[in-house]
């Protein structure tokens, strides 16, 4: 057969369900093959939009996404997908055309280095060389995304080789003797984990987006609630933990809640898990959590250390270390009652500084509002995409998300125009689930030309456009660091968001009275097919409370 | 210390974090790696993209033809090695990494210095060479070529004595190195 009918057979035997992509000139072998292969494939719009398409099938679904591209304008449209996947270890395979063979390195009509291109933000990436390596080639980008740290890999394809016949057997084993990631964490590391978490006064359990990565939400619970250890999740993680629950602190970081940032700042142990120490989190790196010492679990051993020395690393699988964790523990019989004055001092920052903000007394509709009126409409339990910025921020501090997989955002890169894609792929992977996107009125206009894929293939996305008609995040820093100088962030009220979703052939609506918010989201969330609604809340609105960039986290202000 | 009422003690200050730490010292990586397309770019990206600072690099097959051997230099007192070695171990092409111990390597670099040099100075040069076991492979009337091999600091003390008599270039491999005794490197 053609090597790319043993294509489509490996993503069959992969489990593959659905592909997002768009087809060109290089990779038309690889459609004639899709004619009759018998795999969903999404036609769609952007390949940007198709990238993202899959991560949001893959973070949704915990399957591995794939995408398609063509060569040259393909592949490089796909960058920031793949940067994207790279940074928050999202498992998706790209499959890039590559022009033929002999015109390799020619500058060939479009040609791109892709491997070349791609190789600072990828996990892996293979150049076919020959036909034959092609269906071993594809078995091992599925193993190395999914297995580990989970992340993007590439597969570039030469046309000329995609149609060559090849004999084609089934691949059942991978052989790749670089690359064998530690899952097992090791036990006398976990037992001194256990006795130092016994020891602590002012404990802090920190959870990133490793434990869904890891699908370790449930082994965090119980590690939890095997005494009273307070819990925070980075944006990336939330879903991880219940909320809201009596032991969650709120997400903390930047536009985190006072309780979970003072509590880190106060902790004398921090149990950090499938998280990295980001700069949004930690904020200033010198005074990060002065008083405390570190246990460090994730599956990368080269996050360990590399921004805060840990003093206790464990290298492993969350889902695997942490039933251990809590077992050890649970062995020790720690009291609990050393916590108490831990949490008297958690109880009063809560008491202190809750979530809050300003409600307006008319018609307004109060951005922050807007996500409490979501969550109501939607019962809590949608699966949320967004985009990035302020709307993001607030959607992570006021949709409480009680199970893992709810949330997906681009937390590393921060893509905007994330979004509206990622949410196509959620519904795609969970067509029964409710899919919102919260987008931006900037961050929508990045990838809109999705809705038209939506429209085409009934995917019932509900996207929910915070519209303050700025970029707010930027001009929310102008005003707060740079004098409020505004320099080119006011968008004014262009597009015509209804109209626009018309001319796609979505629903159109636009809310502008916070009295009816509720009911009038509820009657988007009905509406059949794709619906693109334009919330407009109050232009000048601050997301708060808020660490400024390169300070310690005490100096919280808002 | 157990007072917080536990079966076991142990105390949290007795915690230590020990990584991340300048050595401070010259590190010599011996890296096994498959010989594909595109590895050595993979690890010269990786050391641009998070700013560790390669001094030498060589690239040459190995016993296996399937396999590649990188030595490279860094300075210690710049890096966290331990830092380097793990972002090279997330290199699918990356089979094997040895930080080699001083005290257990064997490392030599080649090197070739083009030496103005007339009658006059040509007899000097040789006593030179003589006493560093290095070689003289080509004369021309006013230059010599000479051939040298050993340790970094022997190479560099070797340069510093040829330079009076008028560097005109220098051509050097940068260290390979090998581990001492019967054990692989």
């Amino acid at each position: 057969m053609r090597a790319v009918d043993a294509l489509m057979e490996c993503l069959k035997a992969e489990g593959v369900d659905v592909v997002f992509g768009l087809p060109g000139g290089a990779n038309l072998p690889t459609y004639d093959a899709f004619y009759d292969a018998g795999i969903r494939h999404i036609l769609v719009r952007h390949e940007a939009g198709g990238g993202h398409a899959a991560e949001g099938y893959a973070k949704a679904t915990g399957k591995v996404g794939v995408s398609l591209a063509t060569s040259g304008p393909g592949a490089t449209n796909l960058i920031t997908p793949i940067t994207d996947a790279m940074m928050d270890s999202v498992p998706v395979v790209f499959l890039t055309g590559q022009v033929r063979t002999e015109l390799l390195g020619t500058d060939g009509f479009q040609e791109a280095d892709t491997i070349g291109i791609t190789m600072p933000v990828v996990k892996h990436s293979f150049m076919i060389q020959h036909p034959l390596e092609l269906p071993r080639s594809i078995h091992e980008a599925f193993h190395i995304a999914r297995t580990g740290r989970p992340g993007p890999v590439v597969v570039d394809i030469p046309q000329d080789l995609s149609r060559a016949e090849i004999p084609y057997e089934p691949v059942d084993d991978v052989h790749l003797p670089g690359y064998q990631p530690t899952t097992d964490g090791n036990q006398k590391q976990i037992r001194l984990a256990a006795k130092a978490m016994a020891n602590s006064r002012r404990p802090v359990i920190y959870a990133g987006g490793g434990i869904i990565a890891a699908n370790a939400a449930a082994d965090l619970t119980e590690l939890a609630t095997s005494d009273r250890f307070p819990v925070t999740c980075t944006v990336m993680g939330l879903g991880g933990f219940p909320a809201p629950h009596g032991q969650w602190l709120g997400m903390l970081g930047m536009h985190g809640t006072r309780t979970a940032n003072y509590a880190m700042d106060e902790a004398d142990l921090i149990i950090a898990i499938g998280a990295r120490f980001d700069d949004r989190i930690t904020g200033k790196l010198s005074e990060f959590a002065p008083r405390a010492k570190f246990i460090h679990i994730d599956v990368d051993p080269a996050e360990i250390s590399k921004n805060v020395a840990a003093h206790i690393p464990i290298v492993g699988d969350a889902h695997n270390i942490l039933p251990r964790l809590t077992a050890e523990y649970r062995a020790l019989e720690a009291d609990p009652a050393r916590l108490e004055e831990w949490w008297s001092r958690i109880r009063t920052w809560q008491e202190r500084h809750p979530l809050s903000y300003q409600d307006s007394t008319t018609s307004e509709i109060k951005p922050q509002f807007m996500i409490q009126a979501l969550y109501e409409a939607t019962g809590g339990d949608a699966i949320v995409t967004s985009d990035v910025g302020q709307h993001q921020m607030w959607a992570a501090q006021y949709y409480h998300f009680a199970r893992p997989r709810r949330w997906i955002n681009s937390g590393g890169l921060g893509t905007m125009g994330f979004g509206l894609p990622a949410a196509m792929g959620a519904k795609v992977g969970c067509p029964d689930e409710t899919v919102v996107c919260i987008a931006g009125d900037g961050s929508i206009q990045m990838n809109m030309q999705e809705l038209a894929t939506c429209a085409q293939d009934g995917i019932a996305v509900k996207v929910f456009i915070m519209n303050n008609g700025y970029l707010g995040m930027v001009r929310q820093w102008q005003e707060l660091f740079w004098d409020k100088r505004y320099s080119q962030v006011d968008m004014g009220q262009w597009p015509d968001f209804v109209k626009v979703a018309e001319a796609y052939g979505a629903t159109g609506m636009r809310l502008t009275d916070k009295r009816t918010l509720v009911e009038d989201m509820r009657e988007a969330l009905a509406t059949e097919g794709p619906v693109l609604v334009d919330v407009r809340v109050s232009r000048e609105e601050n997301t708060y409370p808020m660490i400024p960039a390169g300070q310690p986290a005490r100096n919280m202000v808002g | 210390m157990g007072e917080p009422g536990t079966k076991e003690v142990l105390s949290l200050d007795e915690l230590e974090a020990a990584v991340g730490l300048r050595t401070g010292r010259k590190h010599i990586l011996s890296i096994l790696v498959e010989n594909k397309p595109g590895v050595l770019t993979r690890i010269a990206g990786l050391f641009a993209r998070r700013g560790f600072n390669i001094d030498t690099l060589a690239v040459g097959p190995t016993d296996d033809e399937n396999l590649s051997r990188i030595t490279l230099t860094l300075d210690g007192a710049v890096h966290p090695i331990d830092q380097v070695t793990k972002q090279l171990h997330k290199l699918v092409n990356v089979l094997k990494i040895r930080d080699l111990a001083p005290n257990e390597t064997l490392a030599r670099e080649l090197a070739l210095f083009k030496v103005t040099a007339d009658a006059a100075a040509r007899s000097e040069i040789v006593q030179l060479c003589e006493i560093f076991r290095a070689r003289v492979v080509d004369v021309s009337k006013r230059s010599l070529i000479v051939e040298v091999t050993g340790t970094y600091d022997k190479v560099e003390a070797f340069e510093a004595l040829l330079r009076p008599f008028g560097l005109v270039e220098m051509v050097r491999t940068g260290e390979i190195a090998i581990s001492r005794g019967r054990g692989e490197t």
